[in-house]
């Protein structure tokens, strides 16, 4: 789509941090109140108030900033950033300028090669979020102002522009949203607006090396508007470009609806927000002991995991980002995996029956009405031969609408799988009986007429019989 | 003596005692005030019926035998910078004429809890800004000892209120000189504490780096208990120093000897009036009489303190200053056009000429492409004044030097000189750049009009300096000496 030009990405991030309180008060960090009801005189920015660090939040942005393989800075320090809008009650936001808490990390993603690709982070720091303007219900001259996220904590996690596609782009937001849920720092949801996106995109000539002029693209509400959004510059700047035209340096805003990025402001009479170090807070020094503790604290990231499933459970690829797309799924498939131990039967099962059924009735995993140990006894179940697979399934569906255990079902419902060849012999002998045509035409060689056979057996025993025997001893009568 | 006009520690022990009641001391106060306050104009605000409630609840507790603190019942005077819950402050704007704080400052907070009765809140420059108190949006306070004078600024109204007997203690706030220049002017004892040992929180910032809550009292001994109530860790605020004061008054033994005297030179520049520093030369003679030893010193940065200052102390009153944008509280102009529209007419109406002189200097200082050359440059040179300050702790206990350079200047004299008005906090400046403690005590008169005696710490050592500004008090009577306010030979 762009032939010729070599498309440059970086992605700045900012993430609320989920703390129980606010980042300089102790108001509660909480999504969905009613306005203006988790508030101070001290978010509110009332005069006299002074901010006081939450640690949890530094901790936070700090275990942000390890899973992330940042450097974290052992001496680090709060700035103003000043600007007037109503929504940011002191008029200046208190975050980091020069001295984040985090920089010079690293994640990958999977290259348009295949291949591991591993995308720079500049830096991630900490600062506070602002309040949200309502429009509804006000006439042209006014607006309402919601003050509860005001003072949420959040850090901003800013890129290297490092990212060459659309696709790489969602790949790395994907990739950081997981790291993050994992480390259980923050809710990530994008519609909650506590994962929020602004691209920074140009194209150049692939034959300079020099970057193109930037673009700013903000208003991105969904993974899939970031990458939609992303391809329409991509297009938009090498038309421009194509017919010999200058792209210009500002801020375009999407329309998800349209389709469009839009002119917002350009860059030239971009603000001077006058950074200065915030005086009423102290700077932060962190102790390379606590660094260490918080380390330790670490969950299992989603790399190292698809690496272990791959390698010591010999799970394709495919299934090994399947099922660590969420530290949720990969802990109900390692549970099930103690029960029953052949990984690749239980990714399938995972991966097709319960995660179809979870998507059917629109669940997530943690909803799930299936414990990890009853889907490990059901396969089980299979396994030894109790069941046949096609009943297992049946057996699933039940399992998930009534919460009883498999082997209650099996036995209940007599569903057991017909071993048993003296069983089977007397239905074998019938069915013969009434389709001597067909048995007939297996004898003058016609393979297919013997899978016609069994399925009349398993008819006739409601599918409880075993298809492997039952095949078997067809065979031996019609010789 | 009236009631309103004795020390803390005399009145305490009479309403202890029984044989005052604090109610009759806050209506002695207020009968005073009655008096005088049409010719001062030192309260924004008065709260005479919820002093007279607190001063009930004292009467009670010493009726029902119980112990009270060595503040309680004793009226005190609170600059407006200084918030006060449900009680008007207005840092002297018109931006926040009608605002009521829904919270104590930690100071009003500590005041309270040990019973002290709040008699009102006192004029002052708007936001602090200023050193003649000229500079309120209100009115002009005038000085105890002549009324066509200043009495100095910004805590010019608590000044004159303690000098004119209106209260018997104030609270001032001090980021170049504020507590200290007014106390000077107004012949009162005003002390600024090391930074970080009393909370800002609920004190309207105006240079977050610098601002310094401090007790205008009538004598050192009063001070060294206002003190003993003020200072000390605050959660609220990240910048207080996690150091336990001292028992302050433990310091006033009367005792100089040994203690070691600088004289920096450069606090004797060209600008000082020759009254003045005759008046801080007797002073440090009277001090080695008493056995301390006197030596001229250097801070040889002294002369860049001035630009330094107003480029720091503008530069974060900007940014402390952009909250008043008629959104949250405070002020609106409601205009009914756009955002930006509402913005400029609210702030453009809210502030004085000086608050918004300070904010223009202090926006441009910041802005890119000045801040290396204005903002750091001034931090690197505040480092400088520090240091000088560091060597000269080498080898003295303290500093002594001039408050202020001259005695009251005369109202309207220096609106239209603004360096001449900026030069007043030339000598008391430095010592917030440095951090350092700060105390102005009585030490001479001129032409009837009080001189100010400077003497500068450690940090942390605030003690010190009550030991020598005691022991000097103790040998000398310019702190008993009252202004001339007709009518007020009781
Ligand atoms: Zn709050």
């Amino acid at each position: 789509m762009a032939n010729g030009y070599r498309i440059v990405i970086g992605l700045e991030v900012h993430v609320e941090l989920r703390t129980n309180t606010k980042i300089f008060c102790s108001c509660a960090n909480r999504f969905g109140a009613e306005p203006n009801t988790q508030v101070c005189p001290i978010c509110m920015g009332m005069p006299g108030t002074l901010p006081v660090l939450n640690k949890k939040a530094l901790e936070y942005a700090i275990k942000a900033g390890l899973a992330l393989n940042c450097n974290i800075a052992s001496f680090s320090k709060f700035d103003r950033k000043n600007y007037f809008y109503p929504d940011l009650p002191k008029g200046y936001q208190v975050s980091q300028f020069d001295l984040p808490i985090a920089h010079g990390g690293w994640i990958n993603i999977t290259g348009e090669d295949g291949q591991p690709k591993r995308i720079g982070i500049t830096r991630l720091h900490l600062e506070e979020d602002a309040g949200k303007l309502l429009h509804e219900g006000t006439d042209a001259f006014s607006s309402l102002v919601d003050y509860n996220r005001a003072g949420v904590p959040l850090i901003e996690i800013v890129s290297e522009p490092d990212l060459r596609s659309p696709e790489e782009a969602r790949q790395y937001l994907t990739e950081l949203r997981n790291i993050l849920r994992y480390t259980g720092v923050s809710d990530v949801k994008m519609e909650e607006g506590s994962l929020r996106c602004d691209c920074n995109i140009s194209l150049n000539p692939v034959t300079t090396d020099q970057y193109g002029t930037l673009v700013e693209v903000k208003n991105l509400n969904s993974f899939r508007a970031v990458q939609r959004a992303l391809e329409y510059e991509v297009e938009r700047q090498a038309a421009l470009l194509d017919s010999g035209c200058q792209v210009k340096r500002e801020t375009r805003s999407w329309d998800d609806s349209a389709g469009v990025t839009r002119s917002m402001r350009s860059k030239e009479k971009a603000h001077d927000y006058r950074y200065f170090p915030e005086p009423d807070l102290v700077p932060v020094a962190v102790d390379q002991a606590w660094v260490e503790t918080i380390r330790q604290d670490l969950p299992e990231l989603p790399e190292a995991k698809r690496k272990r499933f791959m390698q010591d459970l010999g799970l394709p690829p495919y299934d090994a980002e399947v099922l660590t797309a969420s530290q949720e799924l990969a802990a109900f498939f390692e549970e099930c995996l103690a029960v029953y131990d052949d990984a690749k039967t239980v990714s399938n099962w995972v991966m097709g029956e319960l995660l179809g059924y979870l998507n059917q009735e629109g669940l997530d995993i943690t909803a799930s009405p299936v414990a990890p140990k009853q889907l490990g006894e059901l396969l089980q179940l299979i396994a030894d031969g109790t069941i046949s697979g096609k009943i297992a399934k049946q057996v699933f569906v039940q399992v998930c609408q009534t919460g009883k255990d498999p082997q209650t079902i099996v036995a209940e419902q007599g569903l057991r799988q017909i071993s048993d060849s003296s069983q089977l012999e007397g239905i074998i002998a019938e069915v013969l009986a009434a389709h001597p045509q067909v048995a007939e035409d297996f004898r003058s060689g016609k393979e297919k007429a013997l899978g016609f056979l069994v399925g009349q057996v398993m008819k006739a025993t409601r599918g409880q019989a075993n298809p492997q025997l039952v095949n078997e001893l067809l065979r031996k009568k019609l010789q | 003596m009236g009631l309103y006009d004795m020390p803390i520690n005399n009145l305490n022990k009479l309403i202890a005692s029984g044989a005052v009641q604090a109610t009759e001391v806050v209506e002695d106060v207020f009968d005073r005030i009655e008096q005088v306050e049409g010719k001062v104009r030192a309260y924004l605000t008065l709260n005479k019926e919820a002093a007279l409630q607190q001063a009930r609840r004292i009467d009670e507790q010493v009726a029902h035998g119980e112990e009270i603190d060595p503040l309680a019942g004793v009226p005190v005077a609170l600059k407006d910078n200084i918030c006060t819950k449900g009680l008007r402050t207005t840092c002297a704007s018109r931006f926040l004429e009608s605002f009521q704080p829904p919270y104590d400052a930690t100071v009003v907070e500590r005041l309270r809890a040990r019973g002290a009765v709040i008699l009102g809140k006192t004029n002052m420059d708007e936001f602090a800004m200023g050193s003649s108190c000229e500079n309120s949006a209100f009115f002009p306070t005038h000085n105890p000892w002549d009324l066509q004078r200043v009495p100095g600024g910004s805590s010019g109204g608590s000044a004159a209120a303690v000098a004119a007997g209106e209260a018997v203690y104030a609270l001032g706030s001090d980021t170049g000189g504020s507590v200290r220049q007014p106390a000077a002017l107004c012949g009162v004892v005003g002390m600024k504490p090391t930074y970080g040992f009393v909370s800002r929180f609920g004190v309207v910032a105006f240079a977050s780096s610098l601002d310094q809550i401090g007790p205008v009292t009538r004598n050192v001994q009063d001070c060294a208990l206002v003190m003993n109530a003020i200072c000390g860790r605050d959660p609220l605020d990240s910048t207080s120093a996690d150091i336990a004061p001292p028992d302050f008054t433990s310091f006033l033994t009367g005792n100089v000897k040994g203690l070691r005297l600088g004289v920096p030179k450069e606090y004797f520049a060209a600008g000082t009036d020759p009254a003045v520093a005759d008046a801080v030369r007797a002073a440090v003679d009277k001090l080695c009489e008493l056995g301390a030893v006197a030596e001229e010193c250097s801070l040889p940065h002294t002369e860049y303190g001035l630009s330094a200052y107003y480029i720091i102390a503008t530069a974060e009153a900007s940014s402390n200053l952009a909250r008043y944008d008629g959104v949250c509280y405070g002020r609106r102009d409601e205009v009914r056009a756009d955002l930006l529209e509402m913005y400029l007419h609210t702030r453009k109406n809210g502030f004085g000429p000086e608050v918004k002189r300070r904010i223009m200097l202090g926006t441009y200082a910041l802005g890119s492409g000045y801040y290396e050359a204005y903002y750091l440059k001034a931090q690197k040179v505040r480092t400088l004044i520090r240091r000088d300050f560091e060597q000269a702790f080498q080898k003295y206990d303290v500093l002594v030097a001039p408050t202020s350079p001259t005695t009251a200047f005369k109202i309207g004299e220096r609106t239209e000189d603004l360096l001449a008005m900026y030069m007043t906090d030339v000598c008391t400046l430095p010592v917030n750049l440095a951090g350092l403690p700060g105390i102005s005590i009585p030490c001479g008169f001129k032409d009837g009009l009080p001189i100010g005696l400077q003497l500068i710490g450690r940090q942390f050592d605030d003690g010190r300096l009550l030991q020598a500004a005691y022991a000097f008090e103790q040998n000398t009577d310019f702190h008993q000496r009252r202004p001339q306010l007709d009518g007020t030979g009781r």
